[in-house]
């Protein structure tokens, strides 16, 4: 095979959605063979394009070349046809079916139209022997990790006889070691043959990974280099229009008195296994507490019980000195905890409601918005305008439901609201997870910023980078107990490796 | 500046899609492949559909019986419809109208029958009543659901055969004279019938409920848009799990959704009894309506004007059917053909867009349709 041969050429593709452009004349190359990174802010319409190219939108004008060939992809299964898969950032599985299930779905092997579920299992494990994606074939996937499901997804797309690769951010969802085993994984997928399109936010993985990468701002193309050429400074100089920078002086900081308090805290699982167990914490006036751990730790169920969304078995959480223990999600946002949600579509919006809608999904109920039991969306309109300014997310206006703005648009809409909920506590699971880096240096000195102003912020990621960059302690947990404290302005990553894995000796 | 021309084309443009906006265009199209369908059916049978459907849409405005007699018809399928709607609105699927319906006729008829009381009290005590006892009938299986998980469709269809023979049980005991199988007549005093009118036209059954109809579809607006009370309805229904995290009541929310969409259904079943017959009857399948309110609701895309016209069209079909069999000899029972293949069209609306699609050129997806495409 040419070793420069264009695998799919894209000219002038405009797309216009009401009362914006997410792509305004595009025209982008991807070489056989290659790995393709696609750069842009939050809202620049880089996933817009991706669904222009696995046909899930029309783009308004601009001509697709697939292999040299001009070609109209009026819907997914045209692209599939065309040898295009995707794997979407939030997966597309059907949840009670099993990995083979799943990755034969549309295709399945059958005889006289039953479906040979032997076959097909067996079509799947040799799919992954060959690519080394090691999945479970009889496993369901509401059972497996977030990673085995990203595995199924890229199978799925191999199944389907795909060979160009349109991944869009799939490492914001991934553990560390995920991240490491995807990335060898995409390496290898390179190595035979596949084109590869990647999305994502992470400098470092452009870096590690492309042989090119393409900047679009705006809806606008506004460079395209070999990844050989250049550096994280001129990437993220390209992408945002001005240098950016995540480092910041740290010193010492005098806190305040006790804010939040936890105390012992015991929660049981469907099948009675303790995923807390005894968990105590203290978060005081002007203090970031970083909790570091490998997902599935119990973190989640820490956020769960402190808000109220699920109740605790034993222990004591209190606020200000009031005790809010098992106090409903209602109660505890009164007592003054607002909360960054881990899962942004599950809890953070209501996809359907407009952004107006949105930014008063804790307040709705009180003045100024409620008056009488009658909304006032003037309120609405007038709050969710200042927060969007300020926060500068992007959508075609605050009458748009928020499923159509972009992934990081819809975070920094619900950190936005967060903070200015005004809380005591603020509880931040993995804040600026999709965020781009321009966003996250923002949404990291608002963090900084409330802290001063003498809030508590419990700080919950899996980027050990942003951990040590904004925490003031950091509690490492391990099997749903607090194992050890490590000090961020001494970074030991050595020690905090073993905490992390239960080691209590360190 | 734009050219003159751009401009033009631009607001011609936006005129077009206003008409073609899928959402609206889509219930068009099946309704009018129904009808085809229907006359297909009538076809097979030997008989010729346009006389049939001329016979059909002619009865509607034959006399000013029949527009009376019509509005009659079609005042239940807009509560029953809303009441439907309402569910859905909140994620439930409300098949209990139906039983909600027989316990408003009951309420009804208890209060109307039992007690004597001056009319400005008695008539909308009685219409209360049945209101009531339909929004509670609705609200057992909004607590089921919310306090043990229980489907809500099983419960209420369960529901809709336990109302109806309660409500046969207390006709049967404590409002009906031995060995009749209806019972008594509600007072005057709680009738809903508004005398001047139906004498206006030829005697056509005309109420008071037809009015409280058309409020209660403004009523649905407002409720649903406009107070506290409906973004949390519909923030439940649209995402129960941020309504949680939002510090709402999902379970009290879903047993306030269901009591208020019983009352709708309620509603309607207290104006059949207060206002078209005055009595309340024993029988063995109940009346239909809860049903096409389903019909009704899909059909209106849960919209309070959407439901309206809905209503207007399967009411009207379904008095006209009348017609149809008196003057071109066709069974009734194909207008039932042609409602039922307006909800399939409307259920599939894949075939719709497939035999909409000619008429659309080289136009581009409108951009609810890539919904699907999830945003990363
Ligand atoms: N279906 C839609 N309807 C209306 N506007 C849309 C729709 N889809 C995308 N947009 C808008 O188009 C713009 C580009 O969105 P897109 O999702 O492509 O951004 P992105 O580059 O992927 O951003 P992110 O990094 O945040 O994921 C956004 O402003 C978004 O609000
Ligand atoms: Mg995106």
């Amino acid at each position: 095979m040419e070793q420069n041969a264009t695998a799919v050429e894209l000219s002038g593709i405009t797309k216009r959605f009401p009362g914006i452009v997410a792509n305004d004349g595009i025209s982008f190359k991807l070489r056989k063979g290659e790995i393709h990174a696609l750069l842009g802010e939050n809202g620049a319409g880089k996933s817009t394009l991706m669904n222009i190219l696995f046909g899930l939108y029309q783009p308004d004008e601009g001509e697709i070349r697939v292999n040299g060939m001009p070609t109209v992809i009026d819907g997914p299964s045209k692209a599939i046809e065309l040898g295009i898969g995707m794997v979407h950032q939030h997966f597309k599985l059907v949840q009670p079916f099993t990995v083979a299930e799943n990755i034969v779905l549309g295709s399945e092997p059958s005889k006289g139209g039953v479906i040979n579920l032997k076959q097909a299992n067996e079509k799947v494990k040799r799919l992954s022997e060959q690519y080394r994606l090691q999945v479970d074939p009889n496993m369901r996937i509401e059972d497996i990790t977030v990673g085995m499901q990203q595995r199924v997804e890229i199978l799925k797309t191999l199944y389907r006889g795909a060979d160009i690769l349109i991944f869009d951010e799939p490492t914001a969802v991934l553990t560390v070691q995920e991240i490491e085993e995807l990335l060898e994984i995409l390496r290898s997928l390179a190595a035979e043959g596949k084109s590869i399109i990647i999305i994502t936010h992470k400098l470092k993985e452009v870096m590690a990974l492309s042989n090119s990468v393409t900047v679009i701002r705006r809806g606008k193309v506004v460079g395209t280099v070999e990844t050989k050429s250049t550096n994280e400074r001129a990437l993220a100089e390209l992408m945002v229009g001005r240098s950016v920078s995540l480092q910041t002086e740290k010193s010492r900081r005098e806190v305040g008195k006790v804010i939040f308090a936890a105390k012992d805290l015991q929660m049981k699982s469907n099948q009675n296994k303790l995923v807390l167990n005894g968990v105590s914490l203290e978060i005081r006036a002007g203090e970031i507490l970083g909790i570091a751990g490998v997902d599935g730790n119990g973190q989640s169920e820490l956020v769960q019980a402190i808000t109220g969304m699920v109740k605790l078995s034993g222990g004591q959480v209190s606020i200000n000195g009031k005790d809010i223990t098992n106090q409903s999600p209602r109660q505890t946002g009164l007592a003054g905890i607002s909360h960054i949600p881990e899962d942004r579509h599950k809890h953070g919006l209501v996809l359907d409601f407009t952004l107006s809608e949105n930014v008063v999904l804790g307040n709705y109920f009180q003045k100024p918005f409620n008056n009488g039991g009658f909304l006032k969306y003037e309120e609405m309109d007038k709050l969710a305008h200042k927060l969007t300014t300020e926060f500068d997310v992007r959508s075609s206006g605050i009458h748009t439901h928020a499923r159509s703005l972009s992934g990081g648009n819809q975070q920094k809409a619900i950190i936005a609201r967060e903070l200015w909920r005004n809380p005591s506590l603020l509880i931040a699971v993995q804040p600026t997870r999709g965020l781009d880096i321009g966003a996250i240096e923002y949404v990291q000195q608002r963090l900084r910023q409330a802290r001063d102003e003498g809030k508590a912020i419990l700080l919950i990621s899996f980027e050990l980078d942003e951990l040590f960059e904004l925490s003031d302690r950091i509690a490492v947990m391990y099997e749903g107990r607090i194992v050890g404290e490590v000090d961020p302005l001494n970074r030991d990553n050595q020690r905090l490796g073993m905490l992390m894995a239960g080691d209590t000796n360190a | 500046m734009e050219s003159p021309e751009k401009q033009y084309n631009k607001a011609l443009g936006k005129g077009i899609k206003i008409f073609t906006k899928s959402s609206s265009l889509v219930p068009i199209v099946a309704i009018i492949l129904g009808l085809i369908t229907g006359a297909l059916v009538m076809l097979a049978g030997g008989y010729n559909p346009l006389v049939a459907y001329g016979a059909l849409f002619g009865k509607l405005i034959e006399s000013p019986y029949d527009i009376g007699e019509t509005i009659r018809a079609i005042t239940p399928l807009i509560f029953t419809g809303l009441s439907v709607a309402f569910a859905f609105r909140t994620g439930l699927f409300n098949i209990g109208a139906e039983g909600q319906f027989v316990m408003g006729m009951l309420g009804a008829t208890l209060i109307g029958v039992k007690l004597d009381l001056p009319w400005f009290i008695h008539a909308p005590l009685a219409m209360v009543g049945g209101a009531v006892l339909g929004g509670i009938w609705a609200g057992i299986v909004g607590y089921l659901k919310a306090k043990r998980g229980v489907n809500e469709v099983i419960s209420s269809i369960m529901m809709n055969w336990i109302g109806l023979y309660f409500a046969n049980y207390v006709i049967g005991t404590w409002l009906s004279e031995k060995g009749q199988q209806k019972s008594n007549e509600v007072h005057e005093s709680a009738s809903w019938s508004i005398g001047w009118l139906s004498e206006m036209m030829d005697h056509a059954r005309m109420h008071g409920g037809t009015i409280v109809a058309l409020i209660c579809v403004f009523l649905f607006y407002i409720l649903l848009w406009k107070t506290k009370q409906g973004y949390e309805l519909r923030a439940v229904g649209l995402n129960p799990d941020a309504a949680h995290y939002a510090g709402m009541n999902v379970g009290r929310t879903v047993v306030k959704s269901m009591f208020i969409a019983g009352a709708f259904a309620g509603l309607g079943g207290a104006f059949e009894v207060l206002g078209v017959f005055g009595y309340q009857t024993i029988s063995s399948a109940s009346p239909g309506y809860g049903f096409d309110g389903i019909a009704v609701s899909l059909l209106g895309g849960n919209t309070p004007v959407g439901i309206l016209l809905a209503a207007i069209l399967f009411g009207g079909l379904t008095y006209g059917s009348g017609g149809m069999s008196f003057e071109a000899d066709v069974p009734t029972e194909v207008v039932r053909i042609v409602i039922g293949a307006i909800i399939f069209f409307i259920a599939s609306h894949g075939i719709v867009r497939m035999v909409m699609k000619p008429f659309s050129f080289r136009r581009n997806k409108p951009t609810d349709g890539s919904k699907e495409a999830s945003r990363t």
